[in-house]
């Protein structure tokens, strides 16, 4: 043990915003902290760079959001989204929570922004940080600095001794240099394991080559395999994720928002065949963008191409990577490529089954198709006034669902049932245990603040 | 850089930038100028953006539009080839302080005296004379800026003039509203919020604003009242000038120590040392005008006397070819994002 690492009180393991809130949380409980990001500084805090909002329940209007929301009407958009896979104890605890946490993170000098343009449907329900999520854990970061909580970059945890549940020390590794570092309690807080594309390949097998990872590449899920391989209990198996369509041309990790594509209830969505293989049309794009995704994994080769024509092609946000523009579908086709006779023959076929109606894109018009397969049923306007635009997708994946269980108090349950004396998780970690499946906007926020702020608590007091 | 941007959105709470962005979906080579002038350069953007270098996007939206903001000032400048945006500027002014010290040194030596007799600087350069000289070059200078302003105006503003925008574009311009942060300051600088630099600014602008208004008053007493100079400590010419020259010294001071203290991400050596070269010849206008001031009884009086109007005189003629254009620009830019709020609603 060098002088450079005393004993800490907590090591919190990860460095988003579960971490950062655990982390101020500890310190100001009187603990002293060290976090162990394994992401160099510029790419600290693992999804939490790319999050924008915070879904919080109200009883009335704030500064930025509008109306209430009340918790019934939160825990039932939640049970609508994971069909009843969500552990209600935990999840009544979080929303119950999430007012306290608003008024947590002004006081820590988060500020927040009225919902951004093009989001208004979320004005009612989350809080938006000025800047978005990056600007937000910069603010903890800052004041962690001033706290004195120590913060390691590079430092990724490459084993943890573990004794009857125990926590002892930890492994961290940081420029190929292990140390062993002992700490009276830890807070894993390090994400899922979306960025390991072997592990996403013991569920989808080769498909998951293609996959396209939203955030970080440092979401390997180290700590979490390491707290399953010492016996920490599971919630939800590794085939879960979040995945939306995203523009086939983004970078393989990191790409952000930027790459995502909203063009696709709009037109139609095919395959590399040339064909049609959903319903474009099914719901409102909100609540329906994010089964993209897992749909567009499961075509050939994991791509598949949206395409719009001028009718409907400016009434989305602007996206990073200009459109494919062609005169014709054939000639469309040879750009994304895709086999122009098959596509030529879907779109006519498309055409022809178009109902007239009065197109609308804000609500669930009547515009749709008859007698295909599968039929388009909102939306559906013929592709015919050129120039016409094609994207290609991908999965995108978001974030992994796979977790560790936890209890009330943020200690991780082991198989046995019993839970950790000083083990807590807080974030994407442990976001299973309340999001089984599906997605609300703003509750991974949500779930990492509140859980953040009780495991960082929880951990100081399992020190003394 | 501007398609990331306006995908993206995060940052669009911050300033006018943003919204003016979403308002487009293509960009022309006038609408960049525009946006450019409406940036304050707070950096704001630049910590809470994701995808700032090493990230393969590498994106620097202050730093770029700092250096298109440089360009229009040359691209807009009457006569285009005077302008300070491609020179060695602190070697142009030094050398331009130097000319203007010794035209008035020779101005000294053909109409008035070297000799200082009690405070009466028209017995060491007759009023006529300085009026003329100073007068004539500020004219000037004021007839290049008006050519600049109009054309920048022509080029990426161009919008009709509206009572409610005007007011709107004059608050942000005197309160600098952009770089207020709801409240927070700006991170300014470096990261950690702050007022300083909006304060500096105020220093600076309103100390210029009560020099000009001193050099006004005193015209006015001159040849209207027929009251000579000099006037008295607690006249009002002196007390205004006074109150700015203080203004003048501690504004540019701390805006020239936060530039020196900039986050390098965010700053280019060459719009660094343009703006760097304009506060100095402030500085140095306001310290030779105060010590003047202080020492006018003295013998050194002719002497700081033509080094005061020297560096006055280098002043006037730079404002249209330096850093002093950001003020009008920026207030164009104001009022025509003020007219796009205007229409919008």
């Amino acid at each position: 043990m060098s002088d450079a690492f005393p004993v800490f009180d907590v090591l919190i393991a990860g460095g988003g915003n579960a971490a950062m809130c655990a982390a101020l949380s500890a310190r100001e409980s009187g603990a002293t902290v060290l976090v162990a990001e394994c992401a160099p500084q510029h790419m600290r805090a693992g999804n939490s760079r790319h999050a924008r909002n915070f879904r919080c329940m109200h009883a009335s209007p704030t500064s930025v959001l509008t109306d209430a929301y009340t918790e019934e009407e939160y825990f039932s958009d939640l049970l609508k989204v994971t069909a009843g896979h969500t552990n209600e104890e935990l999840a009544r605890l979080a929303i119950r929570s999430s007012p306290e946490c608003f008024a947590w993170m002004q006081q820590h000098g988060v500020r927040f922004q009225p919902s951004l343009a093009g989001t208004l449907h979320l004005g009612r329900t989350n809080a938006f940080f000025l800047g978005g999520g990056k600007a937000l854990v910069n603010t903890y970061y800052a004041i962690a600095e001033q706290l004195g909580v120590r913060v390691l970059y590079n430092a990724e945890v490459t084993a943890l001794r573990v004794c009857g549940g125990r926590f002892e020390s930890a492994t961290i590794t940081t420029d190929g240099s292990p140390i062993e570092i002992r700490a009276k309690a830890l807070v894993a807080a390090s994400g899922g394991f979306e960025a390991n594309i072997e592990w996403l390949s013991e569920a989808w097998g080769h498909a998951a080559m293609n996959f396209i990872i939203r955030g970080t590449p440092y979401n390997r899920g180290k700590i979490l395999r390491l707290l399953l391989d010492h016996g920490a209990d599971q919630v939800v198996d590794p085939s879960q994720f979040h995945a939306i369509a995203l523009d086939a041309r983004a970078p393989k990790f990191d790409g952000g928002i930027v790459t995502r594509l909203d063009t696709l209830p709009l037109g139609i969505v095919v395959n590399q065949r040339g064909q049609r293989f959903y319903d474009e049309g099914e719901d409102l794009w909100p609540k329906r963008y994010a089964i993209w995704g897992r749909l567009i994994a499961q075509q050939p080769d994991q791509i598949a191409y949206s395409i719009v024509d001028s009718k409907t092609a400016g009434l989305v946000m602007p996206s990073a990577f200009p459109a494919m523009q062609a005169r014709t579908i054939r000639e469309l086709a040879g750009l994304l490529p895709l086999p122009a006779d098959a596509l030529e023959a879907t779109v006519a076929e498309f055409n022809r089954s178009v109902v007239d109606g009065s197109f609308d894109h804000t609500l669930l018009d009547n515009c749709h198709t008859r007698g295909l397969s599968p039929d388009k049923t909102h939306w559906a306007l013929k592709l015919d006034s050129p120039p016409f635009y094609g994207y290609p997708l991908r999965p995108g994946i978001t974030f992994t669902y796979l977790g560790v269980k936890v209890n009330r108090y943020g200690q991780v349950v082991m198989k046995d049932g019993r839970p950790s004396p000083n083990i807590f998780a807080a974030g994407e970690i442990m976001a299973g245990n309340i999001l089984g499946q599906g997605y609300v906007a703003g509750i991974g926020m949500t779930i990492g603040t509140v859980f953040g702020r009780i495991a960082g608590q929880g951990a100081a007091s399992a020190t003394r | 850089m501007l398609r990331l941007c306006n995908a993206c959105r995060y940052c669009e709470g911050y300033c006018a930038v943003f919204p003016a962005m979403e308002r487009r979906s293509a960009f022309s080579a006038a609408d960049v100028n525009y946006l450019a002038n409406l940036c304050h350069n707070c950096g704001e953007c630049y910590y809470a953006c994701p995808y700032t270098p090493p990230h393969e996007y590498a994106l620097n939206l202050p730093k770029v539009l700092a250096e298109i903001r440089v360009e229009t000032y040359a691209q807009f400048a009457f006569p285009r080839s005077f302008s300070l945006a491609h020179r060695n500027s602190t070697l142009v002014i030094s050398v331009l302080i130097a000319i203007a010290v010794g035209l008035i040194t020779a101005l000294v030596a053909a109409f008035g005296s070297f000799a200082a007799p009690g405070a009466d600087f028209y017995a060491v350069l007759p009023h006529q004379v300085m009026a003329f000289t100073l007068g004539l070059v500020f004219v000037l200078a004021a007839i290049a800026m008006l050519v600049a302003f109009v054309r920048f105006w022509r080029d990426g503003i161009g919008v009709p003039i509206e009572a409610a925008p005007l007011i709107a574009s004059l608050n942000d311009t005197l309160r600098l509203t952009n770089l207020d942060g709801h409240g927070a300051g700006c991170p300014y600088p470096q990261e950690r919020l702050s007022q300083m630099r909006r304060w500096f600014h105020h220093a600076t602008f309103y100390g210029f604003l009560l020099c000009f208004a001193s050099t006004c008053v005193a015209a006015f007493y001159h040849f209207v009242l027929g009251w000579r100079a000099p006037y008295p400590y607690l006249s009002v010419p002196v007390l205004l000038g006074t109150l700015g020259g203080l203004g003048l010294l501690i504004g540019p001071a701390g805006l020239f120590w936060l530039k020196r203290k900039r986050d390098p991400a965010l700053d280019d050596l060459n719009p660094r040392a343009f703006g760097e070269t304009f506060i100095v010849l402030l500085l140095l206008a306001s310290f030779t005008g105060l010590l003047l001031l202080a020492l006018r009884e003295t013998k050194a009086m002719s002497w700081l006397l033509i080094v005061h109007l020297g560096v006055v005189l280098a002043l006037f003629a730079s404002l249209p070819y330096g850093k002093f254009m950001h003020g009008k620009f920026r207030f164009a830019a104001l009022l025509r994002n003020a007219f796009e709020q205007s229409r919008r609603v």
